[in-house]
């Protein structure tokens, strides 16, 4: 073989190992959502949707608690985390270009990729240990805090987008640098700010270990913010380990449901946003 | 403006509200290290240094954390072994070498990858994966190398192994879309250079761009560690959950814990004021330590190259 060939055909060798690559990882993608829609959709209906769990053991009972405990938990978290990540995100992007807001930039970017099970660790030493009780409580400010530097970052991202001309212009109006910022600038990234907070919602509502240690997980509907809670994916924890079908099914089933919940916000934010969305990542 | 200048306190109220807002991932940061080292203090106290190598977990005998430090090593390595080749190719393929039809496609597919909990990764892990494995990579190993110490263990598909594979998938989301922005960021100079004398798209590849953007790319793999060593539901799930001499990494096939995983096991459980509860902490501890030092790490990585790149000519 020439040595021109030889080259042409390494070129030809590197294109398909890419391809071949990026078809490796969707198999395990594929994998999932066909197991989980095989193996799910025959424990859906109405009564499953709705009532609590049944007697361990015996089939029947549903995952009611565990639905209302999810968005309970991401409804008490967005309470609490969207208005901090927000006003974080704000002193980035209009205050921060100085020592302490890059040392701020930096440790949020370290805690958004730090492990939720430490942050749950703490939480469970901080929170339930002092009051000597599991609590929904517990679960969303755990939750919060593992929505915080998300929603900072995405915020930080889309208010960078805005051109320093419209914050000119509303500051030679006379309005004030804070008015400026929340009803102006804030306003005109108002969809970048929006598919941040959603992204970071559909990351919280899956989040398994933190709760474990948090909420707990219980049979019953909820009964006061002090108390243990069930959650969607403390659920299918609980139902996977245990040895009879029913529950492998009713695992299944909430699982199917939990993904439902997450990729429908994913895919609807991307095709929402199609073509205008930042690289999450990138800092230029 | 000149309103502002005459009463410039809403806007110094703002810059400094917001900035106490801002400050709140310095006072998370801080509050998680003295409420971890408080909590383990009784364990580091009582057993010392002992506590990193002894491998007792038992209130009797004392409580040590070497096999789970171990299991968290081992399992991540297995990850970065298999996880970052593949996720490399998937980022050369989609910077460099796709047409661009089949590039969005396929990124869009990667994005939704990281966008699915780990407790479905787990589910799935323990009645797919861990046949999968079982049947077509720990028989068939077994059956020809059975002899050799670290391929014995009698687990159906619940060990290490499985705990590394599940993980590998879960960081080629972060690692490939980390190290193709890298790549992407890659002045276009640098390209043409190459192009200009008549380089094919692989060299171009091979000369220019991972040359150009090999410390961006480790950042990436050390992202792809960090998240290795914190992710705790699905390794939970596949890892087994041995305890104590039993759980150190001696085999592939055998059941074990990591780090986190044995705070899922065990820490919702323990008894408020005990010695095993000290001990739990403090492996929430290491378990911080190690998590915070590599991020750390691969931030750096990451930003100086991503910083660095776009302020560059083009």
């Amino acid at each position: 073989m020439s040595n021109y060939s030889m080259r042409r055909f390494k070129n030809k060798l590197a294109l398909w190992i890419g391809a071949l690559c990026a078809a490796l990882a969707m198999i395990p993608l594929v994998s999932i959502l066909y197991d989980v829609v095989k193996n799910g959709a025959s424990s859906l209906n109405v009564d499953f949707l709705t009532s609590a769990p049944g007697v361990i053991g015996q089939a029947g009972g549903g995952i009611g608690p565990a639905i209302q405990g999810t968005l309970l938990l991401v409804g008490l978290t967005i309470i609490m985390g969207v208005p901090l990540g927000v006003l974080s995100g704000i002193y980035l992007t209009e205050f921060g270009d100085n020592p302490v807001g890059r040392v701020i930039r930096f440790l949020n970017d370290v805690l958004a990729e730090f492990p939720s099970v430490v942050i749950g660790v703490v939480i469970f030493t901080l929170i339930v240990l002092t009051f000597k009780s599991f609590s929904v409580i517990a679960g969303a400010l755990a939750l919060s805090i593992i929505m915080l530097p998300i929603i900072t970052r995405s915020t930080e991202e889309s208010l960078k987008l805005v051109p320093n001309s419209i914050r000119d212009a509303s500051m030679a109006l006379g309005i004030r640098r804070w008015r400026t910022t929340l009803s102006v600038v804030l306003t005109t990234a108002k969809s970048g700010v929006v598919t941040g907070i959603l992204l970071a919602i559909a990351r919280v509502a899956g989040e398994t270990a933190p709760l474990v240690f948090t909420i707990l997980g219980s049979q019953y509907f909820f009964s006061g913010l002090n108390s243990p809670m069930d959650a969607l994916p403390i659920r299918i924890y609980r139902l996977a380990l245990l040895p009879y079908p029913y529950a492998q099914a009713q695992g299944w089933g909430a699982a199917l449901v939990l993904i439902l919940m997450v990729l429908v916000v994913n895919i609807g934010v991307r095709l929402a946003t199609r073509g205008r969305l930042y690289t999450t990542r990138s800092r230029a | 403006m000149l309103e502002g200048l005459k009463h410039p306190s809403s806007d110094v109220f703002f810059k400094y509200g917001s900035l106490v807002f801002a400050a709140s991932v310095i006072g998370v940061i801080a509050l998680s290290m003295v409420v971890l080292v408080r909590g383990a203090f009784p364990a580091l106290t009582s057993f010392g240094f002992r506590f990193l190598t002894g491998v007792d977990w038992d209130a009797a005998v004392g409580f040590g954390a070497l096999p789970y430090i171990l299991g968290t090593l081992v399992t991540a390595s297995i990850a970065i072994i298999i996880g970052v080749p593949i996720s490399l190719g998937i980022a050369i393929f989609l910077a460099e070498m796709a047409p661009d039809a089949i590039k969005v496609a396929v990124s869009n597919i990667i994005e939704l990858l990281a966008a699915v909990p780990s407790i479905i990764y787990g589910l799935w892990g323990l009645y797919v994966l861990r046949v999968w494995v079982a049947n077509y990579v720990q028989s068939p190993l077994q059956n020809s190398f059975g002899f050799l110490p670290i391929f014995s263990g009698t687990s159906y598909g619940l060990n290490f192994l499985t705990a590394g594979l599940i993980l590998a998938i879960m960081i080629i989301p972060t690692v490939a879309s980390i190290s193709r922005e890298v790549m992407v960021s890659v002045p276009i100079s640098q390209r043409e250079a190459a192009y200009s004398v008549g380089a094919t798209r692989w060299e171009v590849v091979r000369m220019s761009v991972l040359s150009y953007s090999r410390s961006g790319i480790f950042g990436a793999a050390v992202l792809g560690l960090g998240r290795a060593v914190g992710e705790t539901m699905a390794v939970t799930m596949v890892i087994g959950g041995a305890t104590g001499a039993s759980a150190l990494p001696t085999s592939l096939f055998k059941p074990g814990q990591t780090m986190a995983t044995i705070l899922v096991n065990q820490l919702s459980e323990a008894e408020s004021g005990s010695l095993q509860l000290a001990a739990l902490l403090g492996i929430g501890l290491v378990l911080f330590a190690i998590a915070f030092s590599i991020n750390i790490v691969a931030q750096l990585l990451v930003w100086r190259v991503l910083k660095v790149q776009a302020g560059a000519v083009e």
